[in-house]
């Protein structure tokens, strides 16, 4: 039996890896997103809502939330992809901070007091929809799809010129991503039972690109692996509780210097595959 | 009441002013985006705050609080952007952001989550202006601020050294070609952007008297929005941005509730995005690019 300390971990690491995904995807077509947890709050707040307000079975709120945000995301992401690199990274990190200030502001559910209500889930239900998402990303990647995103990140004036909708796929991608971190907050609120503005804050968006960055930022593995070590490392290293923030910060910028990809990749993880047997 | 909120926004609004200019200065002349400002910011004002604390007097915190953060800036320049200057802009930044979650968890374990308090005001007198009462120690932010942009002015705009500066900033490889050297002027615009965030961070800590290590996320990073506002490409848009921002602010919180505050600011920085991307002050859009 896993003790209820380990499984509150694991669900941690679940949770962040669907947020580490949300970043991933975008990241794929070649834009950093510092504003993810803005998705996250919103799936946190709708879902919880459905669930304990309108008394929706969580799965369907799940969906429900998964679709709003996405749609949001879509409706977003059109004007706000015209933007490139650091300024799109500075609009998201607008649009984080606009996020939970609504909810702080937003009396209907709880404002600065935060809402609550919400029942327990089980790790193993946090972890199916993890696992399924982590699938889709997986089989994403193997699709023309990917390669698509792929040629945006690499050269948007090419991929036009070639034939592709890079708007289509840029929004697509957002949107979808959107869709990822409201999952990832719809979990997060049926895990903790209990959610405030503050949880979705800057700083969680920036746990989402550590993740990934430090995790591997060319394979959608990349984000699990990141999840672990974000959520494990100072679990394993206890003498760091104190100053994990600081090495987390640290490694982020030692990977930056020496392995940009972060720790996994395409090449480490075909050596992975080769061990196993046949 | 309106008048008084008027100068409570004009302080606030000098203190963005530095912070924005001190983002500026790097995005200006690098393109790069330093998140670390926001707690270098923070950092300076534990710096002035300490001296202060130590019982010497106030210009010492404040050159404490630049020179330090000046220093740190200076690490960052080294170890975070030089090696990382020819990868794509978003590079450098994810590197700056390492540092900032660094400098905020050491802050967190020397002085600790709770906020720091002095006992008693730095400087306690006020001036009473008919309806308008003003602290010395606003008018100190006023007047340290006025002082440094002046001096930030003269530096950019008078010295072979900020000739250096604006010919990177207007064509890196042409600059560098006719001869200036483009390291030291690098860590020269870190240094100058931390000493400004530094600055800042210890007149608003001494304006409130008090300090938490969250003051960077609170207040410096809405200091990009006043940039944006202001204008990326120039760095001069944030001295009207920020006295606006401060003030928006400052009315927001006296008329409509203080949480909406944040929603306003940041909303006005993504409609610049969209809409100005040039910023206020930035002129037609064929001007785009690193300019000075």
């Amino acid at each position: 039996m896993m003790s209820t300390y380990y499984a509150g971990l694991l669900a941690d690491v679940g949770i962040l890896l669907l947020g580490a995904l949300s970043v991933y995807v975008i990241l794929a077509t070649g834009q950093l997103s510092l504003g993810n947890a803005g998705f996250m709050g919103i799936g946190a707040y709708l879902t919880s809502y459905l669930t304990v307000t309108a008394g929706i079975p969580l799965t369907a709120a799940l969906m429900m939330a998964a679709a709003a945000s996405g749609l949001i995301g879509v409706v977003i992401g059109f004007p706000a992809l015209r933007l490139k690199g650091i300024y799109l990274a500075m609009a998201t990190l607008g649009f984080g901070e606009m996020v939970r200030s609504f909810f702080l502001n937003f009396e209907a559910m709880g404002g600065s007091g935060g809402f609550d209500g919400m029942r327990h889930v089980s790790l193993a239900y946090i972890w199916s929809w993890a696992a399924a998402i982590l699938l889709l990303v997986a089989i994403l990647e193997r699709s023309q799809l990917w390669l698509e995103m792929r040629a945006v990140s690499d050269d948007e004036t090419a991929a036009g010129l070639v034939g592709l909708n890079t708007t289509t796929i840029k929004v697509g991608a957002f949107g979808f991503a959107a869709a990822v971190a409201a999952v990832a907050g719809g979990l997060f609120a049926h895990h903790h039972v209990y959610i405030e503005p503050g949880n979705f804050s800057f700083e969680r968006s920036i746990d989402f690109v550590l993740a990934v960055i430090l995790g591997g930022s060319t394979v959608g593995a990349g984000a699990l692996v990141g999840a672990l070590l974000l959520v494990m490392l100072p679990e394993y290293l206890r003498f760091l509780a104190e100053w994990r923030f600081a090495v987390f910060g640290a490694l982020l910028i030692a990977m930056l210097l020496v392995r940009r990809q972060g720790l996994l990749d395409r090449s480490l993880l075909g050596m992975f595959g080769s061990r196993r047997p046949a | 009441m309106f008048l008084q909120q008027f100068v409570n926004g004009v302080t606030l609004g000098a203190v963005y002013t530095l912070i924005a200019l001190s983002f500026s200065l790097v995005m200006g002349i690098l393109g790069v985006l330093n998140l670390a400002i926001a707690e270098l910011f923070m950092i300076g004002g534990y710096f002035g705050f300490a001296v202060i604390l130590a019982k010497l007097p106030l210009p010492v915190a404040l050159l404490a609080g630049m020179a330090g953060a000046a220093l740190v800036a200076a690490a960052i320049e080294k170890i975070g952007y030089q090696p990382l200057r020819n990868a794509p802009p978003v590079t450098p930044m994810l590197s700056t952001l390492g540092f900032s979650i660094i400098l905020q968890n050491v802050a967190t374990n020397l002085w600790g989550s709770d906020p720091l308090q002095l006992s008693e005001e730095v400087l306690s007198a006020r001036f009473t202006f008919g309806p308008v009462s003003i602290s010395a120690m606003q008018l100190v932010v006023l007047g340290a601020t006025l002082v440094l942009v002046i001096l930030l002015a003269f530096v950019v705009q008078r010295t072979s050294m900020g000739r250096a500066l604006r010919a990177i900033a207007e064509n890196r490889d042409v600059a560098r070609l006719l001869g200036v050297s483009a390291g030291p002027v690098t860590l020269l615009a870190f240094m100058l952007s931390g000493a400004l965030a530094g600055a800042a961070g210890v007149l608003i800590s001494l304006h409130y008297a008090a300090i938490t290590p969250y003051i960077g996320v609170e207040i410096g990073l809405k200091a990009i929005a006043v940039m944006v506002v202001g204008g990326t490409t120039r760095i001069w848009g944030a001295l009207i941005a920020g006295p606006l921002i401060g003030i928006a602010e400052v009315m927001t919180t006296a008329y409509g509730g203080s949480q909406i505050r944040d929603f306003v600011v940041y909303g006005l920085m993504i409609a610049i995005l969209l809409l100005r991307p040039q910023g206020l002050l930035g002129g037609p859009r064929s001007e785009q690019g690193p300019r000075v």
